[in-house]
């Protein structure tokens, strides 16, 4: 098709004279706006060329006249900020727990450094501010404790877990499974009647609870106390009260006796530095039910 | 019978392809569906992860069909019909490899789609973004693409115009660099012959750098070269105006096509990535600005002294307002490639809101608008089953994207301010499951946004079926008044 420049009507702009399926195209010079803000993005990008690490040589690169580097602005930045908190983090680094709980200050500062590192590390498992969460996850607020609350239990807890194989301190109980050929069922459930009873739950059939006292007797009172009061340094919870790790219905009781289930906590020591640990233990030391 | 008619009539439109053409808009059409329909689902399993019911419809296998099916299913399927159909006009030509050669890109290409999604929920996947499909998947693409190359090169090559149309240029960088692309990002070797599992040539940052070289430009070359290419047709054809400027097509185009390929590294500010590498991503990212306006420009100036039409066109509502999309993303992704905004946005929902006004914004309305354009035409319709339906899609379709995108921008920008927070003594002060808990609303209006788009979708289809079946629904077509040319009245001016 022969190039034919028209001039358009509305705008009366010439056309470059070709056209395709009927679309023209007008000759309009590139806006000058465009054309500038253009040449200044290129202009400063050279700028930025000039100051910043930019053009990969051999072996090396142009380093930029300003000599930035994002490693070196990082270690400086996480050295400031460890350099403000460093009275502190010294302070609790040469404390122990009891010394930390006596000062006003490192207190306060250890609660608010285990508050976040809880949030981040544990509230997943052990809800928010240490509310727990049902099938397993013991409440932390309270002064119900397994393996002991006082600021050294919780310590040791923390660092070695609770039933974490890869390390050779942690804390390890384990119930039978009782249903497995050591009770009968019906003595599964006299025994879930009598435990019930014990936490003051009213209403279950007396001959079952007389019966279960004697399974009781003989198969539970060695770890969990003549009276359901618990042992903590085995880790045998107290079963005398209404708090329940694994459901207090009957037939939530009767399946812990009969197959218990066994929770695991994983060890911080090696993923958590020390300072981290002890006021994670001051946090949770403080939520509500420390010894 | 036709082909003795055909023969003779190298220019009219019995001897184009359109056979496939129209598939290919039914293929459209039918992925877009279905990646709406994906996307708002797992918008929802996002506010209420309890909708993660079994384990192929989890969150993490359904998010590739999404954005595969809305990028390759939609997306590709709707370049590769306007790619066909707008090279054959715009040469005078009927398409290399005729009938045939296209319907062998089709099948192959659905069948592409089918193996890549079926992969997906079956957890077959690279793990790499926007390339998830595995090395078999990616083979079979390969065959298809070099095909797809030839019939569109062969096209432009036995063309009767002197030139090549601008919409033609953007279509061959798309198809080329996307070869390009699909190959070196592609890379792998497997495991066994017999097996589905491949690893990566590269490994590292080297092997994150060829990722993101990809798919920055698959952005830049699939989701927005061959959508300019799309453009370049349909506005000047829908608004009955020339384009804007021929200048501006050339110098925004080699301005584009030459800094998109190296702003890639600005999805890896921050990371093991050398700094060098990252002041180029940043930097080319910035001078990609000018370049993107350029395109922008071109397609909404195109409207001068037709401006009016908008008033009563809503296909070229669609068309006007997607390049005003486009010129919105264009300008936030270079702002978002800086490093201290890059800092507060990487990795928060913001990106997401930025890719969704890109995606929803310019390429779905681009593609809505050529598509309303080709119905009526392919299926040799008068006119468009409904305009008023139209015009609700484009409404139903404007909120949604509003909802979405500001939903998503306030999301980020709250979850980025809310990881760097710290307190006086120098502790973080929120934990990421509180940030979760802070975005919920947000997500649920994302997911209501997402709704809308795809009701705006079904409008569509059904409008379209009608069309398809030569059905009119009676209503007042507006009309626009022919404006009465501004004559010199006689009071005030002088005589000739």
């Amino acid at each position: 098709m022969p190039t034919k420049i028209e001039k358009d009507s509305v705008t009366g702009t010439e056309t470059t004279g070709h056209e395709w399926d009927g679309i023209k195209e007008l000759n309009n010079p590139l806006p000058k706006w465009w054309l500038y803000t253009f040449y200044a993005t290129i202009v400063w990008s050279i700028i930025y060329f000039v100051l910043y690490p930019s053009v990969p040589l051999v072996t090396t690169y142009m380093r930029g006249a300003l000599d930035w580097s994002s490693r070196v602005e990082l270690t400086e930045k996480m050295t400031e900020a460890a350099g403000r908190q460093a009275v502190f983090l010294h302070g609790i680094r040469d404390s122990s727990l009891e010394e930390i709980l006596a000062d006003p200050q490192l207190l306060s500062f250890a609660r608010t450094g285990g508050a976040a590192a809880f949030a981040t590390n544990c509230a997943s498992c052990h809800g928010a501010g240490g509310a727990g969460l049902s099938g397993g996850y013991p409440v932390l607020a309270d002064d119900d404790w397994l393996w002991g609350g006082a600021a050294e239990d919780i310590y040791a807890t923390l660092l070695h877990g609770i039933r974490w194989d890869e390390s050779e301190d942690t804390r390890f109980s384990e119930m039978p499974a009782f249903g497995d050929g050591i009770l009968e069922r019906e003595q599964v459930a006299q025994v879930a009647d009598y435990v019930l009873s014990l936490s003051g739950v009213e209403g279950g059939d007396p001959d079952s609870i007389t019966a279960g006292e004697t399974v009781y007797v003989e198969n539970c009172a060695a770890c969990h106390g003549d009276s359901g009061e618990g042992i903590m340094e085995g880790g045998a919870p107290r079963l005398n009260d209404q708090i329940w790790l694994y459901g207090g219905e009957r037939d939530q009781v009767i399946a812990q006796i009969g197959r218990p289930k066994h929770g695991v906590m994983p060890a911080w020591l090696g993923r958590l530095d020390d300072n981290t640990i002890k006021m994670l233990t001051v946090y949770v030391h403080s939520l509500g039910g420390g010894q | 019978m036709a082909e003795s008619l055909a023969a003779g009539r190298v220019d009219t439109s019995e001897s184009y392809v359109e056979h496939t053409v129209r598939l290919l808009v039914i293929a459209t059409m039918f992925w877009g569906v279905i990646g709406f329909l994906i996307g708002v689902i797992i918008a929802f399993q996002l506010a209420f992860p309890v909708l993660n019911f079994a384990e192929w419809a989890t969150f993490g296998r359904l998010r590739p069909v999404h954005t595969s099916g809305v990028i390759f299913g939609f997306g590709g399927n709707a370049l590769i019909a306007t790619s066909f159909y707008v090279v054959q006009r715009t040469c005078r030509a009927r398409l290399f490899m005729g009938e045939e050669g296209a319907f062998f890109v089709f099948l192959g290409y659905q069948l592409f789609l089918v193996m890549a999604a079926w992969g997906y929920i079956n957890g077959i996947s690279q793990g790499r973004e926007y390339a998830e499909p595995e090395w078999y998947v990616d083979l079979w693409l390969t065959i298809v693409w070099v095909v797809y190359l030839l019939v569109f090169l062969g096209t432009l090559m036995k063309r009767k115009e002197p030139h090549i149309y601008v919409a033609n240029w953007f279509y061959l960088a798309f198809i080329v660099t996307v070869a390009m692309l699909h190959i070196v990002n592609n890379l792998a070797v497997p495991v066994s012959f017999l097996g589905t599992k491949s690893y990566s040539l590269f490994s590292g940052v080297q092997d994150a750098l060829t990722q993101w070289w990809y798919g920055h430009n698959a952005v830049g070359f699939f989701l927005t070269a061959g959508f300019l290419g799309i453009m370049y047709y349909f506005i000047p054809k829908q608004a009955e105006r020339p384009v804007y400027s021929y200048r501006l097509s050339i110098i925004h185009f080699w301005a584009l096509i030459f800094l998109y390929i190296w702003a890639g590294p600005h999805h890896l500010h921050y990371t093991a990535l050398p700094d060098w590498a990252q002041t180029l991503g940043m930097t080319f990212s910035i001078m990609l600005w000018m370049p993107s306006w350029g395109g922008m420009i071109n397609g909404i100036m195109t409207l001068s002294g037709a401006w009016d039409k908008l008033r009563v066109d809503p296909v070229l509502r669609f068309l006007v307002v997607s390049v005003a999309f486009y010129g919105m993303s264009t300008f936030e992704g270079p702002v978002m490639s800086i490093k201290p905004v890059n800092a507060l946005s990487h990795y928060t929902d913001w990106t997401i809101g930025h890719v969704h006004s890109g995606a929803l914004g310019w390429v779905a309305f681009i593609s809505f608008g050529a598509v309303y354009f080709l119905v009526p035409k392919l299926w040799g319709a008068r006119r468009l089953y409904s305009l008023k339906l139209v015009s609700y899609h484009f409404w139903i379709s404007t909120i949604g994207i509003v909802l979405y995108i500001t939903a998503m921008w306030i999301s980020g920008v709250m979850q980025g301010l809310m990881w760097r927070s710290y307190d006086q003594l120098g502790f973080l002060q929120y934990s990421f499951v509180e940030t979760v808990e802070a975005m919920h609303p947000f997500y649920v209006i994302r997911a209501l946004g997402g709704v809308l788009f795809l009701l705006g979708s079904l409008i569509m289809v059904y409008n379209l079926v009608r069309t398809a079946r030569h059905e009119t629904r009676a209503e007042k077509i507006p009309v626009l008044r022919t404006r009465v040319p501004a004559r010199p009245s006689t009071a005030g001016q002088p005589a000739e």
